[in-house]
């Protein structure tokens, strides 16, 4: 039993510690919690938005409030220990950068503020009761995709095209919601469509090169797997000479042909400017859920020329090589 | 401060009862089952989906426990039945159950937030969300450990665990250790179920990810509760698996505590696994009794 007792002193030592690191917790300036599931580009880059408008309006992190940026790496339970995290700080509002973060950081508190950004869905997230009225403690933007007007844009690139091929990920519930969208709008224009689904990155090379034949363009909505994955999709579509258009600035730069789109900083810089309104004492049931209006076109121009492929006159100034920024 | 704490008790409580599973299969029959990753997402998805139909959630979590409980019964019989190697057979089942997962949930992500969940009762007694985690949580605990106790003390029970230490001995008594196998990976997979459905109504929705992961997770606070808190008798070592997960969430919590970028947290993980591993080689090193160890993980 010696061991057990020297266990149980070494945990009550840590609680100590710990204890003691919440004696300096004092602050004199608010304090933001940021929350996020896991590195990638579209939410890092909503993070960045939200960042630099807090700070072009006056809060500057370190000077006028203290910024706390918590990353789950992928690991749901990690989450968890950063919502208690944030709870215990008793921070002022947190950012909650996709679903997950959002879900586990409404369950740990009613009162803080929370503010989600790059999550689709809040009704359906069970986050707000609506988008108008939201009704609890949280509000922010959806990164809804302007699917139809993307679809439309294929025709813009590919008057001729018949058939569209979608491809996503099946776990991912924001990729699904896109494609059911995207199934009824491309069945409204008179197309057909056809699809192939991953479960994870390993599927994407073979889930790309089996609906080459069957399609005149693919279509991929905003998906975290096909997110980090571009590159394979694009030496496939090169291979079959195929044009893909995806739901995301960034994916199109990795490896698509157009978008018109979510632009991801900016959806970050517009709940940034919420959270302005948050931090100035405005109630976060009663702010409506904001969506993005003005998208952003993205022209592959790489893409274009290997496919040999037009760009519509007025969309030549969004043209851009892989690799510029 | 103190809700850090709480917080890390209650999540620890939670993954404990899949530690005692993973400890089963891993040390009892000294098979490394995979099936766990998938599980954990199966107890929660059933679990959620019965919630979001608007059954009772208690039924969500029996019913938790025996779809853990058929899916040690897959594991097993692809392992003893048609002689599929336990690590690939568990393999296999995991991913299998990603696509039983996403048919049992018909999404990926089903919400629990402010929905009725077991843990409304206490909560309606005017306890917090975090104590009524703690509370049940440790009456799971302290349940699953004192069943357990008095089954491995049974005469199949026994047998189980003599089919991990010497199959042959098993045989030699009479005893199919094929039978014994299945029923360790089905009890096994039941506590991982338990679980997954305990985690998910805690952390307010099931994900088809939220499994990933979990064998390490699961074998880290293993290891933990072993080095720090002994393998003596049979009960003593159910209760370190307990300690063990609880030890791994508050050195978790710390770390986020301290400032830590949790980016690192992964990184940091692996070091504290790899440091509970050769404490004791470190304890021979500073007896100066330098010799080679037996075994190990």
């Amino acid at each position: 039993m010696n061991t057990l007792r020297k266990s149980i002193a070494l945990i009550l030592a840590l609680t100590l510690s710990l204890t003691v690191f919440s004696v300096f917790a004092e602050r004199d300036k608010p304090l933001i919690g940021i929350i996020q599931i896991v590195d990638h580009v579209a939410l890092d880059a909503a993070r960045q938005g939200f960042v630099d408008a807090l700070a072009e309006n006056g809060y500057k992190d370190g000077e006028s409030v203290t910024l706390d940026y918590r990353n789950a790496q992928g690991s749901p339970d990690v989450l968890s220990s950063i919502a208690d995290h944030f709870v215990a700080e008793k921070a002022d509002l947190v950012l909650a950068i996709a679903t997950p973060s959002a879900q586990t950081m409404a369950g740990k508190t009613d009162s803080i503020p929370i503010l989600g950004t790059a999550i689709t869905d809040y009704v359906s997230a069970r986050l707000a009761q609506s988008d108008d009225k939201p009704g609890y403690n949280v509000t922010g933007t959806t990164d809804m995709n302007p699917i139809k007007e993307q679809i439309e844009l294929i025709r813009r690139f590919l008057p001729e095209a018949k058939t569209i091929g979608l491809l996503y990920t099946a776990s991912e519930d924001n990729s699904v919601l896109q494609a059911q969208i995207a199934r009824d709008v491309i069945e409204g224009m008179g197309m057909a469509y056809t699809e192939v689904t991953v479960h994870n990155s390993n599927d994407v090379q073979q889930a790309t090169q089996s609906i080459m034949d069957k399609c005149d363009a693919i279509y991929i909505p905003t998906d975290n797997v096909f997110a980090s994955a571009m590159p394979v999709v694009y030496e496939v579509a090169i291979q079959n000479q195929k044009p893909v258009f995806c739901g995301e600035a960034g994916m199109t730069m990795g490896g698509g042909l157009a978008t018109l789109g979510v632009n991801y900083y900016n959806l970050g810089h517009q709940t940034g400017l919420m959270a302005l309104k948050v931090l100035a004492g405005e109630a976060v049931a009663d702010m409506p859920i904001e969506r993005q209006t003005d998208f952003d076109y993205t022209v592959n121009k790489t893409f274009c020329d290997a496919l040999g492929i037009a760009i519509p006159e007025d969309l030549v100034p969004y043209a851009k090589e892989m690799g510029e920024n | 401060m103190e809700q850090i704490l709480l917080g890390a008790l209650s999540l620890g409580l939670l993954w404990s009862v899949m530690t005692i599973g993973v400890y089963i299969t891993f040390r009892i029959l000294s098979i490394a089952d995979m099936t766990v990753e998938g599980t954990i997402t199966l107890g929660a998805a059933v679990t959620a989906r019965v919630i979001s139909l608007g059954a009772s959630p208690w039924l969500g979590l029996l019913l938790a426990i025996v779809a853990g409980l058929l899916a040690g019964l897959i594991t097993g019989l692809l392992h003893t039945k048609l002689g599929i190697p336990a690590l690939l057979s568990g393999i296999l089942t995991m991913i299998a159950l990603f696509s039983i997962n996403l048919r049992v949930m018909t999404k990926a992500n089903i919400s629990l937030l402010r929905m009725p969940t077991v843990y409304s009762p206490l909560m309606a007694l005017g306890l917090d969300k975090t104590w009524a985690v703690i509370v049940l949580g440790g009456l799971c605990a302290a349940l699953v450990i004192s069943l357990l106790y008095w089954f491995f003390g049974t005469e199949i029970g026994s047998a189980i665990r003599a089919t991990g230490a010497n199959p042959n001995m098993v045989r030699a008594q009479g005893i199919h250790t094929d039978t014994t196998i299945i029923l360790g990976l089905m009890i096994s997979n039941a506590l991982v179920g338990i679980s997954g459905s305990l985690i998910a109504q805690s952390q307010n929705y099931a994900d088809l990810q939220m499994g990933t992961g979990a064998i390490v997770i699961g074998l880290a606070s293993m290891i933990i509760g072993e080095v720090l808190f002994g393998k003596r008798n049979f009960f003593l070592r159910f209760l370190s698996m307990v300690l063990g997960s609880i030890t791994y969430r508050i050195i978790i919590a710390l770390v986020l505590k301290m400032g830590m970028p949790s980016d690192d947290l992964k990184l940091f993980t692996a070091i504290t696994v790899v440091f509970a591993l050769s404490l004791p080689k470190i304890k021979d090193l500073i007896n100066g009794r330098l010799r080679p160890r037996k075994g190990g993980v």
